[in-house]
């Protein structure tokens, strides 16, 4: 049954690729559009003898999965936008206390309440953290169900190796869709946590698991090491997509949901014989910037594509900065309709003429 | 007949033990310990019955023994 | 033959480090916590639960294992532990603001749901570490520093009763009010601790010990004053006593 490809929907998805991962502990509170993945665990996790608790509040949540982890237990949360805003708190003293957790952000539209349309609205609140002091998530961005399934085993396995919160950062649309994917099994090694995690003091020193640190230099030190952490993910853990983007003049980025409709955009536009390429960055914090730069410094325009008013847009300039010195233009739509492959396609062709058969005429086309 | 084992850099000086103990084997020291408080020293042990009491009401667990 | 009578328990530290101020209850409260564990023989399959405030410094003297957690979210954190670890003993130690003020959703669900852990809490009528502020159980005309006149309940609402709130929920199984103002009430706080945390062990519910303490410094009494108060005042507004065992009933 693994490993036949079956139609599943991404919630669903993600919740199985979870107790495949060996997710021992899940705490949530519903919100849609990622109801699902709690419904689903409420039966799956007690048939295994696993935790499930219904949590009074995302407040609580997070903090139940602060407490599971610290077991060395790989344990998650799942929800929304607004009820992700009610983590930040815990997800800064799960950094801080350097406690391995995934949570699953599933983005609704707009702020405050917004609706459940697909939206990126969370990108900064991913990437940017709500949390109080010096810290990041790492993010990994699935535009595809099978991608919900590989990210989820990703997200559990560079949570434990680097003891970090990871966040799989989904929308309506991806946990809503249904389509043909193989749940398989978790790819990764057990990582052995035992010389940190809470297990009680026998035969050995009590631990202690905190943020808090009262020496000066101490303090300094830690958070020092808490970003020589993301470095090494950043190098070791980076996924993201290129399609096309050798000779091509103008290179689309996206991520998520969004990313597959503008790489169907893309594809039309070579038929057409635009010289246009995608960048899908799938872990977008720490941010791939090199990258972003190197492709930057050999075409001559950038069309930023998202599903929110310009949030990834900011990352992407900061990654050229310096680095090239070519238009970023951006078009995007914070929620409500869902693009289409035609619309991008046409916003593609306006800035390829605006910028590409400006500067080579059309006869490079 | 009893005795305690006071660790007279632990104290923090509330008398706590001194006001408790029935045999007031207890006083305050005249010099200050490492914590800058002048902690009770024991002044009277001949009178000690171990009890116990001063131990119990230590907020500081500066006594950290008691025989009898 | 002289016999030891007393002696340090091992679930506090060897090097510990008493952080409170001189003469708090802080520090007697912790040491019958500790005192507990070594004779229900649990020290090793112990971890406590560090919350904000004053009893953030947990991890100063418990030889136990500790998570800290964010302020108000000690039964939540206790909670992810216990689920996850059924097999171990799970305490919080947390004061009046962090467990009825700022955690009491957290408080009131876990203990709702019965979770087998203990939860210990500091009542002193004021927010301690940050300097005396006025708090969830500050008494109607205590002074404070935010209720410099007295707090008026036209402005500040009345003080929480956090076990005959807690008592109600069908998840608790012991729930007790304490204070620690002499050796005859300490022993009693003991034995109550004891049961809390054997309402855990029975696996019957949460066990929850309420403990009338001091707070000399922000009082600006000394800690003999402190105590009077404790058992004038407070416990007429605080009433000590057994208000809920199942522990007893169960035996």
């Amino acid at each position: 049954m693994n490993n036949k490809k079956q139609l599943l929907k991404g919630n669903y998805a993600i919740a199985q690729a979870a107790i495949e991962a060996g997710c021992q502990s899940y705490f949530g509170y519903p919100i849609t559009p990622q109801s699902e993945i709690g419904e689903y665990l409420s039966t799956k996790m007690p048939e295994l003898g696993r935790a499930y608790v219904a949590a009074e509040s995302e407040v609580a949540a997070i903090n139940m999965v602060l407490g599971a982890g610290s077991t060395g237990v790989k344990a998650m949360t799942s929800s929304s936008s607004c009820a992700v805003a009610l983590m930040q708190e815990g997800l800064s003293f799960i950094a801080g206390d350097e406690i391995p957790c995934v949570l699953v952000s599933v983005m609704r539209g707009g702020p405050g309440l917004g609706y459940i349309y697909p939206s990126q609205g969370d990108y900064y609140q991913a990437t940017k953290g709500g949390g109080n002091g010096d810290y990041k998530i790492v993010t990994y961005a699935p535009s595809s169900v099978q991608e919900c399934i590989d990210l989820t085993y990703k997200c559990f396995h560079v949570s434990q190796k680097y003891r970090t919160p990871v966040c799989l950062l989904a929308d309506g649309m991806i946990g809503q869709t249904m389509e043909p994917a193989v749940i398989g099994h978790y790819p990764y090694d057990e990582i052995d946590q035992s010389d940190w995690a809470l297990d009680g003091a026998k035969d050995r020193k009590p631990r202690f698991i905190a943020s808090i640190e009262r020496e000066q230099e101490t303090l300094r030190k830690r958070v020092v090491k808490i970003f020589e952490k993301y470095n090494k993910i950043l190098e070791n853990e980076n996924i993201f997509e290129k399609y096309e983007t050798e000779g091509a003049k103008l290179v689309i980025t996206a991520f998520g949901s969004i990313a597959r409709i503008a790489k169907a955009a893309v594809k039309m536009a070579r038929k057409n014989g635009l010289k246009v390429g995608l960048f899908r960055p799938i872990l977008v914090n720490p941010f791939p910037e090199k990258i972003v730069a190197e492709i930057a410094q050999k075409v001559d325009g950038i069309l930023d594509i998202e599903l929110n008013c310009g949030q990834m847009l900011q990352d992407i300039k900061a990654s050229i900065a310096g680095a090239a010195s070519i238009p970023v233009k951006f078009y995007g739509r914070p929620a409500g309709v869902m693009m289409t492959v035609e619309e991008i396609y046409k916003q593609i062709e306006n800035v390829y003429k605006e910028i590409v058969e400006k500067k080579y005429g059309t006869a490079c086309i | 007949m009893g005795r305690i084992v006071l660790n007279r850099d632990r104290c923090k000086a509330c008398y706590l033990c001194m006001d408790t103990c029935p045999k007031k084997v207890l006083e305050p020291d005249t010099t200050v310990n490492k914590l800058g408080y002048y902690p009770v020293k024991v002044s009277n042990e001949k009178e000690c019955i171990g009890c116990a009491m001063c131990a119990k009401v230590c907020p500081d667990i500066a006594i950290e023994k008691v025989y009898r | 033959m002289e016999q030891l009578v007393y002696n340090k328990p091992d679930s506090i530290k060897e090097d510990f480090k008493i952080s409170f101020c001189p003469g708090c209850d802080h520090g007697i409260a912790v040491k019958l916590v500790a005192e507990v564990l070594d004779e229900l023989n649990v020290r090793e399959k112990t971890i406590g639960i560090a919350s904000v405030g004053c009893s953030v410094f947990s991890y100063d003297f418990f030889n136990v294992d500790i998570v800290e957690s964010p302020h108000g979210r000690s039964m939540a954190v206790a909670t992810g532990v216990k689920r996850s670890k059924p097999d171990k003993v799970v305490f919080t130690y947390q004061g009046d603001g962090d467990l009825a003020s700022i955690g009491i959703g957290e408080t009131i669900h876990a203990m709702t749901r019965g979770e087998k852990v203990t939860a210990i809490c500091i009542n002193n009528t004021t927010y301690g570490m940050t300097g005396g502020q006025a708090g969830p159980t500050t008494l109607i005309g205590q002074v404070t520093t935010t209720t410099t006149k007295g707090r008026n309940p036209e402005i500040a609402g009345y003080p929480i009763k956090i076990c005959e709130v807690l008592k109600e929920l069908d998840g608790t199984a012991f729930v007790a009010r304490v204070s620690v103002d002499s050796p005859a009430a300490i022993t009693n706080a003991k034995k109550c601790i004891k049961k809390a945390f054997e309402a855990q062990l029975k696996g019957l519910g949460t066990g929850f010990v309420e403990i009338l303490a001091t707070c000399p410094t922000n009082w600006k009494m000394t800690p003999q004053q402190a105590h009077e108060r404790v058992r004038g005042e407070m416990s007429e507004v605080f009433k000590p006593g057994i208000y809920k065992d199942r522990v007893s009933e169960a035996q």
